[in-house]
């Protein structure tokens, strides 16, 4: 193996660190856990005091079996929920539209009208659970009908905790599930930023994701770079709003990766908390302590693991998640053995949620506040980490912010260079991946995976196509104009979609209105 | 003709990767579009989002040897069989299809009794994947 | 079975194929442009060029949709660079393109390096195009090599796209740019320096010669369809111009000279190069060349003076 040692980034690390290369003002640079520049953790007593939330990501299916999923990891001791939605609803489809066609209920639940939100919460009270949607094109329909559920189960909005992932620009960077162009896609995003600062207090409105930034291929430098760029690109769109920082910085969480480069993963999460209470202090004028916290939630690497030796996947996710809670999460999702070949079966999902187990209950790590700090070798990378997104940052600016970067391919080519190299690595054993190109077992023995049904996508078009004829047309198409006239003023979209989905209007129908007004979104090549 | 010789000694190959279906991860299709490239091969990227339809007349008017579809969604049991039907409809039977992403042994090996030539699964070299494709190339 | 009769029936396959024999330069790309040639020169040739990123692919896409809905055939042509240490290329312009199914034919060609092959190909396969039924042909390239210029030159009317404030404006218009322009376009026209940038290039173009046809700067947004009208308004504008205009001239008087001396060379060195092998005389010649006995116009001489003397 050569000599020299490289991160997963790239950066080079020695193999002896001395207090010479840790420069680091205690005060300045650490400061107190719980305290500014929030670099060892937004609390002060950390795990002492709560430990993170264990927070399993599912749905497959109809509403139905993803409800039944939900109640059985609440009996396993999950504390939070986190929805996963199939492709069609991300997309903004109905399930019996063409475009639909074969991915119903797939890679999550399948939801098409409030009627499948009601069911995928029955008998979970909204008022006592916190759940997390994962979809961001057609957030702000999603919102509402969850809002609508809690409605109809009497839980006032202003009970209502959970969050929304919302985050559109990290699509058009990295996962590319996008709808309308960026900047009605932004407006949206703030009209939801806006609507629940006055009506839903506890929700956090933005869940600013460099999990999948990480996934198209980025290094951990990138990652962070570019998910802070797209957190101060919302600040600054709500402050051109008139929203005050202080009014919905707060409510701004987000949502890393845990790769499997331990030490790095670990100085990214503190180079983050640092770059973000710093830039809210002194750029955005925040006075608001809250509102120089980063909070995050943390998920293992889908993209570490591999098809070979699934088995040996549970290892990797075990240290990734050692990074993520070592590093300060405040949740945390594992991923199953089994992810890289189907949705996971039960019994993956278990050892997953018992791997966090083990690591808050047997381990010891959850001891001790950020017990790396101090060490010449994290406190030096943690500085490099923090050196290296400040340099993104002002090539960003150069280039006129987020949304220019997006349009210019600014970020779509760094990440593409970023995966393309670290294929190369892996192609020439540069870098070892066990069990794909090193310590590799010829006849393996295949894993049982979980086969979706495929009569699933018939009984939800059914259930859709029901919906439409049960509801008052009348309603619905009056309440579509209105989105329309909405969509074409500025006035807030979040009211008039409220009535829609109350109305039972589909998300399908609800999208196509708006794309009459905003139009569709295509982007350039870029490798 | 001198340079009509050269020309045909380096003729390159013309491979089409596309995205059929909705989900997003452009990853692979990325890096293994870069490979081909980088192995001298003419590659025609579609984009995300595209319909069996879209991607079959892509095909015909760029006049491909290999079409190459990356799959992540889990909806491959019916998107790459219409692709090939539609293929055929064409009269485009020589075109090869070759299918990467997630898919598990029994559906591939069902994919390939249809007509794909090959069924590349996660950690698959890209290597690989060049020496196939070019042992795909269309003769004159 | 005769791929040019059914190129002019309207057959996609075999226009798709005959295409790549083009592109190849294969010896049957001769029989099958011999077939259709009577049926070409009949489209409006409209060339969209500019640096990387200033928004070409999305303005070929619009364009095609107003084209359509004026009833215009249309058939696109995008060019690419190949890359120069493997030859390979990545071909990308169709994801701008909305799915149009088979009402827009679009074929994206590798520029394959600078052995005129781009030049050669690039006519032929706008003849197969008209022969094919295409009455508007939009040809885009990057606008960074020297033999992308040229192929402009196969295009009755020239679209130079920029947009303001990147800056490479400038080198752009040095680059010879304002010379090939017919039709100039400000791109992202809501960015700020858009109108700075529509105002230097107006007093770049009013400093040169007096021309019967003044090229017009157009502001545009691509993106949303703005401007497109104008500019597909000022493209028949210039195409009118040009047949009323001696002095402006079609692309069909200058290429007419520009096939024939293209095609003449052809014939004549493959000629030469035949019957210096057969008389044994080539591989010695070229030796000569390689080892600087000799240099390579006079050995060209004297193969043709030799040639005279028999």
């Amino acid at each position: 193996m050569a000599e020299r040692r490289e991160t997963l980034s790239g950066l080079e690390v020695k193999p002896v660190y001395r207090p010479q290369d840790a420069q680091v003002d205690h005060d300045r640079d650490l400061g107190e856990p719980g305290a500014y520049p929030y670099t060892r953790g937004i609390h002060p007593r950390m795990y002492r005091d709560r430990l993170w939330t264990m927070r399993q990501f599912a749905g497959f299916g109809t509403a139905r079996e993803t409800n039944e999923r939900f109640h059985y990891l609440l009996r396993q001791g999950q504390t939070g929920l986190s929805t996963a939605f199939d492709m069609p609803t991300l997309m903004g489809y109905d399930s019996d539209d063409a475009h639909s066609l074969g991915e119903v209920g797939r890679e999550g639940v399948a939801v098409d009208s409030l009627r499948d939100m009601e069911r995928l919460f029955e008998g979970i009270p909204l008022g006592e659970v916190s759940t997390s949607m994962t979809i961001n094109g057609p957030a702000i329909i999603l919102f509402a009908m969850y809002l609508a559920v809690a409605e109809r189960q009497g839980v006032s909005w202003s009970q209502v905790r959970g969050t929304l992932q919302a985050d559109i620009l990290k699509e058009y960077i990295a996962q590319k599930e996008w709808i309308f162009p960026p900047e009605p896609s932004m407006r949206l995003i703030v009209d939801m930023m806006e609507f629940a600062t006055r009506e839903v207090p506890q929700w956090n409105t933005i869940s600013i994701s460099g999990y999948h930034i990480r996934e198209a291929g980025s290094t951990a430098v990138q990652e962070l770079a570019f998910t802070l760029a797209d957190g101060f690109a919302y600040v600054e769109a709500g402050m051109a709003r008139g929203l005050e920082v202080d009014a919905f910085a707060p409510r701004l969480s987000f949502f890393f990766n845990a790769h499997i480069d331990f030490f790095e993963e670990i100085a990214k999460y503190r180079a983050a908390r640092r770059i973000w209470s710093r830039r809210m202090r002194e750029k955005y004028g925040a006075k608001n302590p809250r509102s120089w916290m980063m909070r995050f939630h943390t998920q293992t690497a889908g993209c570490s693991l591999t098809a070979q030796q699934p088995e040996v996947n549970i290892i990797r996710t075990a240290y990734e998640a050692m990074a993520g809670v070592l590093g300060g999460t405040q949740s945390l999702h594992t991923n199953s053995m089994d992810e890289v070949l189907s949705l996971p079966t039960e019994k993956a999902v278990t050892i997953a949620l018992r791997t966090q187990q083990v690591l808050a209950h047997e381990t010891g790590v959850a001891d001790t506040v950020d017990p790396l700090a101090g060490s010449y070798f994290i406190e030096e990378l943690t500085n490099r980490m923090e050196a290296a997104a400040e340099e993104y940052f002002r090539r960003i600016d150069e280039l006129g912010g987020v949304l220019a970067g997006i349009e210019n391919g600014f970020f779509q080519r760094e990440i593409a260079d970023a995966a393309y190299r670290y294929q190369l690595e892996v192609d020439r054993k540069e870098r070892l991946i066990v069990g794909v190109n090193s310590f590799v077992e010829p006849d393996e023995e295949p894993i049982p995976t979980l086969r979706i049904n495929p009569a699933l996508e018939e009984t939800q078009v059914k259930a859709v196509q029901a919906v439409r004829a049960e509801r008052d047309q009348a309603a619905v198409d009056r309440a579509l104009e209105a989105v329309r006239q909405a969509a074409a003023s500025d006035t807030n979209l979040m009211p008039p979609i409220l009535d829609a989905v109350r109305a039972y209007a589909t998300e399908g129908e609800i999208v196509r209105t708006m794309r009459t007004v905003f139009g569709s979104y295509r982007e350039a090549a870029v490798f | 003709m001198t340079e009509t010789s050269d020309a045909e000694a380096t003729r390159p190959i013309r491979v089409l990767v596309g995205k059929p279906g909705l989900d997003g991860h452009d990853r692979g299709a990325k890096v293994v579009a870069r490979a081909l490239r980088d192995a001298g091969m003419e590659v025609i990227y579609t984009g995300l989002h595209q319909t069996p339809e879209e991607i079959v007349e892509a095909a015909l008017q760029e006049d491909v040897d290999v079409v190459g579809l990356s799959i992540l969604s889990g909806a491959h049991n019916t998107l790459v069989p219409r692709v090939l039907e539609l293929l055929r409809q064409q009269g485009m039977e020589d075109v090869r299809v070759m299918v990467g992403g997630i898919v598990p042994e029994e559906d591939a090996a069902e994919l390939r009794r249809l007509g794909v030539v090959a069924v590349f699964g996660p950690g698959t070299e890209t290597e690989e994947i060049v020496r196939f494709t070019r042992s795909c190339a269309r003769g004159a | 079975m005769s791929l040019g009769k059914d190129i002019l029936q309207g057959d996609r396959r075999a226009l798709a194929r005959a295409l790549t024999l083009v592109e190849n330069q294969m010896p049957e790309a001769d029989e099958i442009v011999r077939e259709v040639f009577g049926h070409t020169g009949r489209a409006i040739v409209v060339g969209i060029t500019g640096a990387p990123g200033v928004g070409k692919s999305t303005l070929v896409d619009r364009l095609t949709g107003h084209f359509l809905s004026l009833g215009r055939q249309v058939g696109v042509l995008a060019v690419d660079p190949s890359s120069p240490f493997s030859g390979g290329a990545l071909l990308g312009d169709r994801v701008r393109m909305e799915g149009r199914g088979s009402v827009v034919f679009m074929r994206s060609l590798a520029a394959r390096g600078h052995l005129g092959g781009l030049a050669r190909a690039t006519p032929r396969a706008i003849q197969l195009l008209e022969a094919a039924g295409k009455d508007l042909i939009l040809l885009e390239t990057v606008g960074a090599g020297q033999s992308e210029v040229d192929v402009m030159g196969y295009a009755d009317t020239t679209v130079v796209v920029v947009v303001p404030g990147l800056g490479d404006d400038v080198q752009a218009f040095k680059a010879g740019i304002l010379e090939i322009g017919d039709v100039f376009v400000v791109n992202k026209a809501d960015r700020p320096g858009a109108d700075q940038t529509m105002r230097e290039l107006r007093q770049m173009l009013s400093l040169g010669p007096r021309k019967a046809w003044q090229p017009p700067v157009l502001a545009a947004k691509a993106q949303s369809g703005e401007g497109i009208e104008e500019i597909a308004a000022a493209v028949l504008q210039h195409k009118d111009s040009a047949e009323r205009n001696p002095e402006v001239g079609t692309r069909h008087v200058r290429e007419a000279e520009r096939f024939l001396r293209q095609a003449l060379a052809d014939q004549l060195v493959a000629h030469a190069v035949a019957r210096a092998k057969a008389a044994g005389r080539w591989e010695s010649l070229v030796e000569d060349v390689a080892r600087r006995r000799k240099d390579p116009v006079w050995a060209a001489k004297e193969l043709e003076g030799g040639e005279e003397r028999e």
